[in-house]
């Protein structure tokens, strides 16, 4: 037996299950654990038909292990639970009713994953840990840092998520798919005999089903019973002008046009959310542009913090394609000011926005 | 067992002579399972396991009727959860894992058909006042059930000193196979079977009997009343002894449940300032298998019920670690799981910030 095992956070889905079984041909001394980190039988009244693609379902560990069985590796479920609604669900709650559009997933990997997770992993002796990210890692002698890089298949890529690894966190983890194309992913579970090589990939957010943010949120308050706070309020336009009523911040995201409910002459977006008052801006599409943006909680990966302005190409949320952009340091250590070359469609508070050289991850920080 | 599964492979319920044949097995397996338990053979119920017993108790004295049940908060979930079905009562436990009998009678309600304490508790082994709360059921005519499954072949158990009016056992915590069990029910007990169908087992547990476990279980029973003294008095010492190393060897350790009685084959130990899922799993690597809290359907571990019922906080449930040792466990093996537990503590302290 090769002395320090390696743990690979197995999820039940091909990618993890991919990831173990390479390692594991590869000689690696593979154990596989599973985190679980939501009961997806709490908050009943918006569970749909379909468990597949979110996480934790019964149905995911059953999968994992028999992965883990077929593979022949040491297999261990980890609770996490109260960790991920400490430190992904409830603020991802605070942040939607604060008028923020929040990315859980980051916060997942900043604090369970690639935290409680590694710490796990180490705590049973093992080395490193190996994820199904699609991302890459790599050493860069000269400037002594670890560098991370988009995944070689850019429809996968999933760096947008993982801005907040810090270099303690990069020298410990392995991305093995992160040079492989998907279809490759998939041909290899099926070489490998994995039995979930079929299985589709996840979607939405794991806790989330259907993707109904605001379903979400009402039903954990419920659960909670948290009394359902005042959180009605009206739709004005940037002049102030009242134009209608809504059932509550956490309904509405910057540039969303569905569910005003109001007639127009013009199709109208939210333009802006403002807790305090309770009010929701709507507009035009012209009116959601921007031209800066200012990222607060910055995390520099591949290079150091710089000092002087940096050209980038800044990612402001999953789908968007990167746009060129120069970056400010400003008086605040981790907070920067971006200026875009060109104004961009619905700068959204709370999500990442991520800087790249070309495919180099160079930082990313939380949109103010 | 084997014989059981192919020569002798007659229904015991059948009058033919395979059938008589399976059936002289089966009411030898009750004769033995009965001496165990100092009861009569009649008085023995075939089950499938523990829960199945457990719950045959619970609801086959309060029948359709329900009625009110008392129990603890440190028992068994296949007891836990079927007095969760009825209305009940959870009397508390001590700080070393001992049910005080006054907060038994306290709970005593007109309407209680049954109280069910657990005769040694599965995670901490502490044994439990079943005779005196026996007096306290019997002054006020309710039943007595008593979850078994720990205690039996691990002490001396005899139905009738205890004064229970029902027991639980279960084969593979006793060296048969999983699968079957036993509730012992008393000459005279008013209980209703809950799976109707034949008349199995003098109609109280329908189901064409499983005769490879019990006799199994039959097999089992004569091996300790044979064997299980000296056995028990062997397990005690190493357990001891382990328990013993760890306190002597690695700081900041305790014995949950010490200070009371306990069966000699189970050790509970808190280790501060670690977490026990990761300190089991370092240990399964190392080829030791221990356990913490008990698995939810994930497998999952969630801190123990039993160790927040006895009031240690969570933070302190999740650094402790049940050992439980068997027939086949050695000093050797005890010695060799003492030098794992200090390489793998240290190690885990290093890791943790909490711990100074």
């Amino acid at each position: 037996m090769p002395e320090r095992p390696l743990a690979v956070a197995m999820s039940g889905g091909v990618d993890s299950s991919v990831v173990a079984g390479m390692l594991q041909a590869r000689g690696e001394n593979v154990i596989g654990l599973t985190m679980q980190l939501w009961n997806q039988r709490r908050l009943p009244e918006i569970q749909s038909d379909k468990s597949t693609g979110r996480c934790c379902s019964l149905d995911d560990v059953y999968d994992a292990r028999a992965v883990a069985q077929h593979l022949g590796i040491p297999y261990y479920v980890v609770n996490f639970e109260r960790d991920f609604e400490d430190q992904v669900v409830r603020p991802f709650v605070d942040e939607y009713l604060a008028g923020r559009t929040p990315i859980p997933c980051t916060l997942c990997n900043n604090f369970i994953k690639f935290d409680r997770f590694l710490d796990m992993a180490e705590g049973v002796g093992a080395d490193r840990i190996a994820t199904g990210h699609y991302a890459q890692i790599r050493w860069n002698p000269d400037s002594g840092r670890w560098e991370m890089l988009r995944s070689v298949d850019r429809t996968k890529d999933q760096t947008y998520f993982l801005f907040g690894l810090k270099q303690d966190q990069l020298a410990r983890s392995m991305f093995p798919l992160g040079r492989m194309e998907k279809s490759a992913v998939r041909e290899l579970a099926r070489e490998l005999g994995i039995p979930t090589a079929t299985k589709p990939d996840s979607q939405e957010i794991c806790f989330v089903p259907n993707g109904d943010y605001a379903g979400f949120i009402d039903a954990y308050f419920r659960e909670q019973g948290i009394a359902p706070r005042e959180v009605a309020g009206e739709l004005v336009t940037a002049a102030g002008q009242v134009i209608g009523e809504h059932a509550g911040v956490h309904h509405f995201t910057v540039g969303q046009r569905r569910g005003l409910r109001v007639a127009a002459g013009e199709p109208l977006y939210v333009i802006s959310t403002d807790s305090a008052s309770r009010r929701v801006t709507v507009g035009r599409d012209q009116e959601l542009l921007s031209d800066r943006a200012h990222a607060s909680g910055v995390n520099w990966i591949s290079i150091a913090a710089p000092t002087e302005p940096v050209r980038a190409e800044v990612k402001i949320r999953n789908k968007h394609a990167a746009a060129p952009a120069t970056l400010l340091p400003t008086s605040v250590a981790d907070r920067v000011e971006i200026r875009f070359d060109q104004a961009q469609r619905a700068v959204t508070p709370g999500q990442g926005a991520v800087f790249y050289s070309d495919n180099l991850v160079l930082g990313g920080g939380w949109i103010e | 067992m084997l014989p059981v599964m192919t020569e002798v492979y007659g229904n015991a319920s059948s009058i033919h002579y395979f059938g008589q044949t399976a059936r002289k097995m089966l009411d030898a397996s009750r004769m033995q399972v009965a001496a165990l338990l100092r009861a009569d053979s009649q008085e023995i119920v075939f089950t499938s396991g523990g829960t199945e017993a457990d719950n045959l108790a619970i609801f086959g004295l309060t029948g359709g009727t329900g009625g009110h049940v008392i129990t603890t908060t440190f028992e068994h979930p296949a007891v836990l959860a079927a007095a969760g079905q009825l209305d009940h009562t959870l009397v508390p436990v001590d700080g070393r894992g001992i049910v005080d009998p006054d907060r038994i009678q306290s709970a005593l309600r007109p309407e209680t058909k049954v109280i069910s304490v657990m005769h040694a508790n599965n995670e901490v082994g502490t044994i439990q006042p079943i005779a005196e709360i026996a007096r306290i059921a019997a002054e006020a005519g309710v039943a007595l059930h008593s979850d078994g499954v720990q205690a039996a072949g691990k002490i001396p158990v005899s139905v009738a000193d205890l004064g229970v009016e029902l027991y639980s056992i279960s084969g593979h915590k006793i060296g048969a196979p999983k699968g079957i069990g036993v509730l012992y029910v008393r000459k005279g007990t008013a209980l209703q079977p809950r799976t109707f169908g034949g008349r199995h087992e003098r109609e109280r547990r329908a189901g064409t009997e499983n005769v490879a476990g019990a006799v199994a279980l039959g097999r089992a029973a004569q091996w300790i009343a044979e064997n299980g003294d000296a056995e028990n008095r062997r397990q005690g010492v190493l357990r001891d002894r382990l328990e013993q190393s760890i306190l002597d060897r690695i700081p900041d350790t305790r014995v949950n449940g010490a200070g009371a009685a306990r069966v000699p084959n189970t050790t509970n130990i808190r280790f501060d300032g670690i977490d026990s899922d990761a300190l089991l799993i370092a240990l399964d690597l190392k080829g030791f298998a221990v356990s913490s809290g008990a698995a939810c359907s994930s497998g999952a571990p969630e801190p123990s019920h039993v160790l927040l019922a006895m009031g240690l906080n969570r933070l302190e449930a999740r650094s402790s670690i049940r050992f439980s040792l068997g027939r086949s466990n050695t000093v050797e093996q005890v010695d060799a799981l003492v030098d794992a537990l200090v390489d793998s503590v240290t190690h885990l302290r290093k890791l943790a910030p909490s711990y100074a």
